[in-house]
């Protein structure tokens, strides 16, 4: 950029790393962000036809109208929540897993063989061997994973993300074959589970809540207090450094994608024994990509996972009853979070970089 | 920092979404939310201003033709019937009946809305129909084709669908020149009710034309647009060149238009939508169902934790009917024949499924059935053929 020549050559703009940005115009950049989000998100729902106060009232007035309501909100909230710390871990070591969707239903397959064939056990037995082998089922799928990175340095986004079909798929087997309910006149699918399988209700949602809770706590404290946690974030910042640390990565990114696994199992076990009573194709439907988001947009910290969490939760159920009232189509609410992500995503690249226009002196260096 | 950053941010995303909400919650109908025990269960009816009506569709009815929508038409129709107001009518739309979070969430909003009574359309929303019918007992749910019922606050709805099945039979085993008639059909042979309807449409063909044959072929699925137009499109390659179905959409009806084929329509008159193919249609007229049964529910007839009955429609009640024959394009004579056994049918004097007469299948065994147990039927008679 010293001579004249070269600016001539110059294309428009540069994209240049930031210097830290204050955390003021951080805050700022955020906000504009989010407002951002909802004018879009508003043009969006004018454009198609409707009152956009409205539906964004109606979505709030829907997540909170009645108790049943909040209910129903806190239960879209769980497996959310659950899959976003899942990969909160295998994030915190730059593992890319984008596998929660299907860990999630492999642990709940490994639960419900418990609820389909043990639905005669001891209550609160059943549900605790149910919610292990969920943590074990989803485990052992994030570990597959995990294996062919350490032994043969795969890819792991996609191997993580081809798992998540194969997993749907062996649903699809066992509901259209060996786990078929012969009561449902040719109809394939699972047989609705035993009462006796059903997680207990505390304030009218399923428990899973609390073990959500206790997960926001355990993911923050092995994070932030444990040895183990510890070892994640080395790993995470440099793989080198932690070998001359004297840590064993294997066996770390071993342990996290088994426990990331593990977590995002539990998810599943709560779904099925706790919300769908059954083992179906939709027994996901895309929390696990819901996650990552979440996980990501939260930079990876537990106790705003929670918040988001909830956040989507109201979107989802807010969402749900704007389709009942105004005869909106739910893929909506879709777009909707779409464009929110998109804008708050989107920010995230402008605390980080900036634009440098050709002949705007002093951009930064 | 940037975790206080994080919580800020998300904090401002909350406000703002309040923000935006408040300026609007007088705007937004049906703002009071009922608690779904509201409904009075003293054994009396109740008051038509109190009726709260929900339904789970399997897809949008907006797609104006099809099952969701001959639904929707008869809820329509009881709306008009009963003169009730919109805002007594809750609605959930493309529900998918395998996905159970999914219907679990549709009827729970239903509840919370505050519906004394709830239609689910769909086969699949039944075990989560029974199991709510369990947990709110002051709720009707009325659950189309199922087999469960619990005689209190939990039914099912269905008619004799295989009669008019029967008679579009003859307009197609009149129409056929290959003597091969294509089926696209749901769900395989254990399926009671495709394959009920199956047989009558078959024993229909025979009865004008003993050489046609009918060829089924299976999508595994209630609603799957591409599906039934592939099938339907296989159907037609391998010679059929009059189509039959029982699935969703209108795509078989238009894949014959298409192939210069002929076509019957289910659900909807689907001359509407392929007039050069399609002979006439079965279908369905489910207000008369939709209108009884809230007119029950008004009338204390019905009482949700009382009592609640099944209900079985057919041609004489109106719930099953035939459309207008598509004079230009059904064979000579075809008016006439349906004419003559319609009138049988809906004066009683004979029935497709009688409950006497013995029907030989293709291997050779016999069979009685009784129309009202349709869903015990897992085999197909002589004159179909399973198509791969």
């Amino acid at each position: 950029m010293t001579t004249s020549s070269n600016m001539s050559h110059e294309p428009l703009f540069h994209v240049v790393k930031h210097q830290e940005r204050s955390a003021v115009q951080v805050l700022l950049l955020r906000l504009v962000a989010v407002v951002c989000s909802i004018l879009a998100g508003g043009v969006f729902i004018w454009a198609i036809g409707y009152n956009p106060f409205a539906v964004y009232g109606t979505i709030l007035e829907g997540a909170f109208r009645s108790e049943m309501a909040i209910q129903a909100t806190v239960k879209f909230t769980i497996p959310m929540c659950i899959c976003a710390l899942a990969v909160t871990l295998a994030f915190k070591m730059k593992f890319w897993n984008v596998g929660g969707e299907g860990q999630l239903i492999v642990g709940a397959i490994f639960a419900s063989y418990f609820a389909l064939f043990c639905a005669d056990w001891n209550h609160w037995v059943l549900v605790v061997v149910m919610l292990v082998a969920g943590a074990v089922g989803g485990g052992l799928w994030g570990l597959l994973a995990a294996g062919f990175k350490v032994k043969f340095g795969t890819n792991e986004t996609l191997l993580t993300l081809m798992l998540n079909y194969i997993a749907l798929h062996i649903v699809s087997y066992l509901q259209a074959g060996p786990w078929r309910d012969p009561g449902a006149n040719g109809f394939s699918k699972i047989a609705r589970f035993a009462k006796n399988v059903a997680l207990d209700k505390v304030l009218g949602v399923h428990f899973g809540w609390i073990i959500m809770l206790v997960l926001v706590a355990a993911v923050w404290v092995y994070l932030k207090y444990t040895k183990q946690g510890y070892e994640i974030s080395v790993v995470g910042e440099s793989q080198d450094t932690a070998r001359y640390a004297g840590i064993h990565v294997k066996r770390v990114i071993l342990r996290t994608m088994f426990l990331s696994g593990a977590i995002a199992g539990i998810a599943g076990a709560c779904q099925v024994a706790g919300s769908d009573m059954t083992l179906s194709m939709g027994v996901a439907g895309g929390v696990g990509f819901t996650g990552i988001i979440i996980a990501w947009l939260c930079q990876l910290n537990p106790g705003m996972i929670l918040v988001v969490s909830f956040l989507f939760g109201v979107l989802e159920k807010g969402s749900s009853v704007v389709q009942s009232t105004f005869g909106l189509s739910s893929d909506c609410a879709d777009v909707l979070q779409g464009i929110i992500l998109f804008f708050i995503l989107g920010s995230e690249f402008f605390v980080r970089y900036s634009f440098v226009f050709r002949h705007k002196k002093g951009g930064a260096r | 920092m940037k975790k206080v950053l994080s919580a800020v941010l998300a904090a401002t995303l909350a406000l703002s979404l309040a923000a935006c909400g408040g300026n609007t919650t007088g705007n937004s109908a049906s703002s009071t939310p009922a608690s779904p025990s509201a409904a009075t269960t003293t054994g009396a009816g109740i008051p038509k201003e109190e009726l709260k009506i929900g339904v789970v569709h399997l897809s949008d009815p907006a797609e104006g033709t099809g099952y969701s929508y001959t639904h929707e038409l008869g809820i329509q129709g009881m709306m008009k019937n009963l003169n009730l107001d919109e805002n007594q009518l809750v609605e959930k739309i493309n529900i998918d009946d395998t996905d159970a979070a999914a219907v679990e969430n549709a009827m729970t909003e239903l509840l919370e809305e505050g519906c004394n009574i709830i239609f689910a359309t769909s086969w699949g929303y039944m075990d989560t129909a029974e199991a709510l019918a369990e947990e709110y007992p002051d709720v009707i749910f009325s659950h189309a084709t199922g087999n469960k019922s619990n005689g209190v606050n939990f039914n099912n709805y269905f008619g004799r669908i295989y009669q008019a099945r029967y008679l579009s039979g003859i307009a197609a085993g009149l129409k056929t020149e290959s003597n091969k008639i294509g089926y696209v059909a749901a769900m395989g042979k254990e399926n009671g009710e495709v394959t009920s309807g199956i047989n009558a449409f078959a024993m229909g063909v025979a009865s004008v034309n003993p050489d046609a044959e009918v060829y089924v072929k299976v999508t595994n699925s209630w609603f799957d647009p591409e599906g039934e137009r592939q099938a339907a499109d296989a159907l037609l390659a391998s010679g059929c060149d009059v189509l039959a179905q029982h699935v969703d959409t209108v795509g078989p009806q238009l894949a014959a238009e298409q192939a210069g084929a002929y076509a019957i329509g289910y659900n909807s008159d689907m001359a509407l939508n392929a007039p050069n193919a399609t002979l006439v249609s079965v279908m369905w007229d489910w207000s008369v169902y939709y209108t009884k049964a809230v007119q029950n529910v008004m009338d204390g007839t019905w009482v949700a934790g009382e009592k609640i009955e099944n209900y079985y429609g057919d041609m004489a009640d109106g719930l099953v009917k035939l459309s207008d024959l598509n004079e230009p394009l059904v064979a000579e004579g075809t008016a006439e024949k349906i004419e003559e056994v319609q009138a049988k049918i809906i004066s009683g004097e004979w029935d497709v499924f009688d409950g006497k007469t013995e029907i030989m299948d293709n291997e050779g065994q016999t069979h009685v059935l009784d129309g009202v147990d349709y869903g015990t039927c897992n085999w197909y008679v002589s004159n179909v053929k399973e198509q791969a």
